[in-house]
């Protein structure tokens, strides 16, 4: 068996005492705000609000000093997530950069690259998405068709993405693309590129959803030309630098609290009406505890990043079942409020059950899907 | 693993071994396996030094009694650790013998009987802790009528005692209460079942890695591969929930972190004994094949001391009448 056990580990102190101050700051800012904007979290968009963390110091903070973060790792992280999450506050525009963009370049990019991209996103002036998925190309990742070709000038990149969350808003995409060999060669000959989304040729379309917001995109490059540095990390080594990255999308508190404002909204119902029923308490229970034993595991996936081990089977156990409760949580809280007829909830309340039910079959889809995150743990089983 | 843990799990390879196991199931004496155990100093981890134990911590302790799980265990050994860590933290002799601890069941009869249904263990055991309409009490097992209200090989049984006997331990109850009789019984089960668990899914691995089918081992069908990571899924988190509740200071579980545990532990054991079965096949349910011995226990220990939806209305009640901080709070006080 190649997944490794899963320890019971701390957030050490010094990361656990940016808590204060970030909930104190999330009181001014968020608390305001109706239950059924803040259950939008990381898709609520809202460049102002990141600039204002950035200020504070609450962006980057796994990036060195010398790039401009703050040099604190991936625990003053999942503190500083946990609160931002739990609060509703609109984190999207910096959120995909710091979690997953930063520690890529990091890692791959070269000085020039650091340089350049690592001080703007630790201030909240550089935007970035994910270009993954393909209208050919979803959870079969290796038989992507967008093709970028060297040039004496850079890379020519011709194809497109979709379902490619905040492109709209973002100012640059890494994308994973085609640099050699044809779909069939699968792993091999793929690549990551920054690419300038102010670029010409590159035309992004939003995607309305079906509860009315349009938080992705899709993302169409006609003869984009990229520069030669565009290239981050490797030619040819893109499947191996996305599965590295995953490590830190699927590991962390946003596959956790996704439903967070509402079990919030709902715990202020329940103990501003009483009720005699066992209904509302088993709920409750279940959610609590199950988010308590999650936590805990998310916090020891932290830790092996926090080592700088990646682990990435790990994570997708961990994402699989979080975004199981994460799904359970409107579900729950819906039948409960129905099962109580005479204690009405407030339409505010109703609203975020509403649109948690429609933006939650996106939690197990956003990240990899689930078919996809059993594989993984089914190869960490060794049994393929 | 450390040298303590491996230690262990050699006594139990060599003296709880499965022919050991169905000897006791079926009423054989368990005087020698217990021996075996209480002369290799284990019972006593959680006692300090000059008390003869190792002074070890609850967290330190777990790895043992996941191995109680992992080798189905037919004596005790859990909940007799815990409860001589938990009796010594609340100032009370420790006394000799198995001890089993009774769950919310337990409670006294309109006659003045006192009543503890369904206390896993109560077979073999010699002593049961337990809370009788509020009253903390070590009854003796000697002077119980039993009552078996399982099937053939369980360990669990109705004890049922016509009065208090004079042999009984009747314990003074702390003001503020960390840990209840009934939690620290919820405390005990979880390491059980996830250890437990995690055998049946190291075993449901082989099976289906040396079982063929239409031509290849069964476990390279994708329906085969998806039932196993969420077995495993269930797994890892049964073993988390377990390690929070031995997470404990002076060695008396937080009665939050028992009820979060036993929830989730009784949840999944379900699950993980379900799954099991389901990709083993007829051979599965045989008395022959070991299967049994742990897909039994879990079934028994999840019903046993209050099921997941007892622990989970205990918690909703408790994060519900709490008048001050959110649910975040909550879920941050048990861990922390």
């Amino acid at each position: 068996m190649t997944i490794d056990t899963l320890d019971l580990a701390f957030i050490p102190e010094q990361d656990e005492a940016l808590r204060g101050p970030v909930r104190a700051f999330l009181r001014d800012e968020v608390s305001g705000l109706p239950a059924n904007l803040r259950a939008r979290s990381w898709m609520g968009f809202d460049a102002d609000f990141s600039r204002k963390l950035a200020d504070r110091g609450w962006l980057g903070l796994t990036l060195p000093k010398k790039y401009g973060g703050a040099e604190r790792g991936p625990f003053a992280r999942f503190v500083v997530s946990e609160e931002l999450l739990a609060a509703g506050a609109p984190v999207s525009a910096h959120w995909i950069a710091d979690r997953q963009s930063g520690p890529l370049i990091l890692k791959y990019g070269t000085e020039a690259q650091k340089q350049f991209y690592l001080p703007r996103i630790s201030k909240a002036e550089a935007f970035f998405c994910i270009g993954m998925s393909e209208p050919g190309s979803g959870s079969d990742l290796a038989s992507i068709r967008t093709r970028a070709v060297r040039n004496a000038s850079g890379w020519l990149l011709n194809g497109s993405k979709i379902w490619t969350t905040n492109a709209q808003h973002s100012h640059y995409m890494i994308a994973l693309v085609r640099t050699s060999g044809e779909p069939k060669d699968r792993y091999q000959g793929l690549s990551q590129l920054i690419i300038d989304l102010s670029l010409p040729g590159v035309t992004v379309r939003p995607i309305a959803d079906m509860s009315g917001d349009a938080h992705f995109s899709e993302v169409f490059f006609d003869n984009v030309l990229c520069p030669v540095d565009a290239l981050i990390g490797e030619e040819g080594n893109g499947w191996a630098q996305v599965n590295a990255e995953l490590a830190f999308e699927r590991s962390g508190p946003e596959r956790l609290y996704s439903s967070m404002v509402l079990v919030e909204s709902w715990l202020a119902h329940c103990r501003k009406n009483p009720s005699p029923g066992s209904a509302r308490l088993e709920a409750m229970g279940n959610i609590i505890s199950w988010l308590t034993v999650l936590r805990s595991l998310s916090i020891a996936v932290t830790a092996k990043l926090a080592r700088g081990e990646s682990p990435a089977i790990e994570a997708s156990l961990v994402k699989d079942m979080a975004t199981e409760i994460e799904q359970a949580i409107p579900r729950l809280i819906a039948d409960v409020i129905g099962a109580e007829p005479r204690i009405v909830a407030s339409a505010e309340l109703r609203r975020v059950v509403a649109y948690l039910e429609q933006l939650a079959p996106s939690f197990s889809l956003r990240g990899g899907t689930r078919e996809i995150m059993r594989g993984i743990i089914a190869r960490g089983l060794n049994l393929r | 693993m450390d040298m303590f843990t491996e230690a262990l799990e050699r006594i139990f390879q060599e003296r709880a071994t499965t022919a050991v196991i169905r000897h006791i199931e079926g009423g054989g004496s368990s005087a020698e396996l217990w021996s075996d155990i209480t002369a290799s100093g284990y019972m006593d981890v959680l006692l300090p030094e000059n008390d003869g134990g190792a002074d070890l911590t609850l967290g330190e302790a777990f790895p043992l009694f996941m191995l109680a799980g992992k080798y189905a265990l037919p004596i005790p050994f859990v909940q007799t650790v815990m409860a001589r860590g938990w009796l010594r933290a609340h100032g009370q002799a420790v006394p000799q013998g198995a001890i089993a601890i009774a769950g919310p069941e337990a409670h006294c009869s309109d006659t003045g009987g006192l009543q503890a249904p369904g206390v896993a263990y109560g077979a073999v055991a010699d002593w049961v802790l337990g809370e009788f309409d509020d009253a903390w009490m070590m009854l003796p097992c000697d002077a119980a009528v039993k009552e078996k209200g399982e099937s053939r090989g369980s360990q669990m049984v109705d004890l049922c005692w016509t009065s208090i006997p004079k042999t009984a331990m009747v314990m003074e109850k702390p003001e503020v209460v960390t840990c209840a009789p009934a939690q620290l019984a919820a405390a005990a089960l979880a390491p059980l079942l996830a250890g437990a668990a995690r055998q049946v899914l190291d075993m449901t691995l082989t099976h289906t890695a040396q079982r063929k089918q239409f031509g290849r081992a069964i476990m390279q069908f994708q329906s085969v591969q998806a039932q196993l990571s969420v077995m495993a899924e269930r797994v890892w988190a049964m073993r988390m929930a377990a390690q929070l509740v031995c997470n404990a200071a002076n060695n008396v579980p937080s009665g939050r972190l028992a009820a979060i545990a036993k929830a989730r532990c009784s949840e999944a054991a379900v699950t993980v004994a379900d799954s099991a079965h389901a990709l083993h096949g007829a051979i599965g349910i045989t008395e022959e094949y070991d299967l049994q011995l742990y897909t039994r226990r879990l079934r028994e220990w999840r019903r046993a001391s209050g099921t997941e939806t007892w622990w989970a209305c205990y918690l909703g009640q408790d994060v519900i009448s709490e008048t001050r901080g959110t649910a975040l709070d909550y879920i941050l006080s048990c861990t922390k």
